[in-house]
């Protein structure tokens, strides 16, 4: 069982690079067309200064930075056999872009039990701000622990 | 590429609709080093077997990703105020993605007008695999 006290704790921050290969590899990977993404000058009409990142990129460049990327499963007690992705979540509060240094802030900001003590869904949310200290984004992850229960 | 500032959304309308190939190992090979996700229960037979799966299956994160670039194919990017989803169900390796959205509400968010859509990936079964949300700015 996941211990309920480790709620409100902060885990390691995060400072990732927006770095144009590692972003090129993932929209490669991804068969992203889209000009916003892969054109500098689209980019500069949608009102970017530099090309920016698909939604979803913010997860990754906090992996991909990480010391520990999955120092939350260490705070939760639990191993990555037991655990799913449960619910993301993303808000946008300001452009990201290639050249760009975001400071990731993830909390331990919720622990529910369900189904008895069968699982445990534990809510990471994180705040990221950029080089210039404006607030980007806030993350949220939900992560479902299979709980080992006796039979 | 559609533009949904050109024209006047109503509740209901599919905004967004899109196809993607078979996820074969290969493709969850390179997302592992391209999104720096690299648990192996997403690659590695062995391990996912020991986890008590029959095979790997795709990070729910790649799902994602397939489905915010049908949704910023359809929505011009600096629109995009949110997106969010929940993961329903595990996707397979051979999976088909559809990704779909309609709107659901036009609502005013933080002074601007807005719509909400409500967004599903479902692989060739018609099993849907996300459900979500995004908000963007009309």
């Amino acid at each position: 069982m996941v211990d309920h006290s480790v709620v409100g704790r902060s885990l390691a921050p995060v400072t990732a690079h927006v770095e144009p290969g590692r972003l090129r590899f993932f929209r490669e990977t991804l068969g992203e067309r889209n000009p916003v993404y892969t054109d500098a000058e689209a980019a500069k009409a949608a009102g970017y200064a530099a090309l920016p990142v698909p939604p979803t990129y913010l997860f990754c460049l906090e992996m991909m930075d990480a010391e520990q990327a999955f120092e939350f499963l260490d705070v939760l007690g639990a191993d990555l056999k037991q655990v799913l992705h449960g619910e993301q979540r993303f808000t946008y509060l300001a452009p990201v872009m290639v050249g760009d240094t975001l400071r990731f802030e993830p909390r331990i900001a919720s622990i529910t039990d369900k189904k008895g003590g069968a699982m445990t869904l534990a809510v990471v949310e994180t705040k990221v701000t950029n080089q210039h200290g404006v607030h980007i984004a806030d993350c949220s992850r939900t992560v479902v622990v299979r709980n080992k229960v006796a039979a | 590429m559609s533009e949904t500032s050109n024209r006047q959304l109503a509740v209901g309308d599919r905004v967004l609709r899109k196809e993607f190939p078979p996820i074969s190992r290969h493709k969850l090979a390179l997302y592992c080093g391209a999104s720096g996700d690299h648990n192996p229960i997403h690659v590695d037979l062995d391990f996912a077997k020991a986890a008590g799966y029959p095979d790997v299956f795709a990070h729910g994160m790649f799902v994602m990703a397939c489905l915010g670039q049908a949704l910023t194919d359809a929505v011009h990017p600096p629109r995009l105020r949110s997106f969010a989803t929940r993961f329903i169900a595990i996707t397979q390796l051979g999976a088909r993605l559809t990704c779909e959205g309609h709107v659901t509400e036009l609502v005013e968010h933080n002074g601007e007008r807005c719509a909400k859509l409500a967004l599903t990936t479902k692989d060739e079964n018609g099993d849907v695999k996300l459900a979500g949300e995004a908000v963007i700015a009309i």
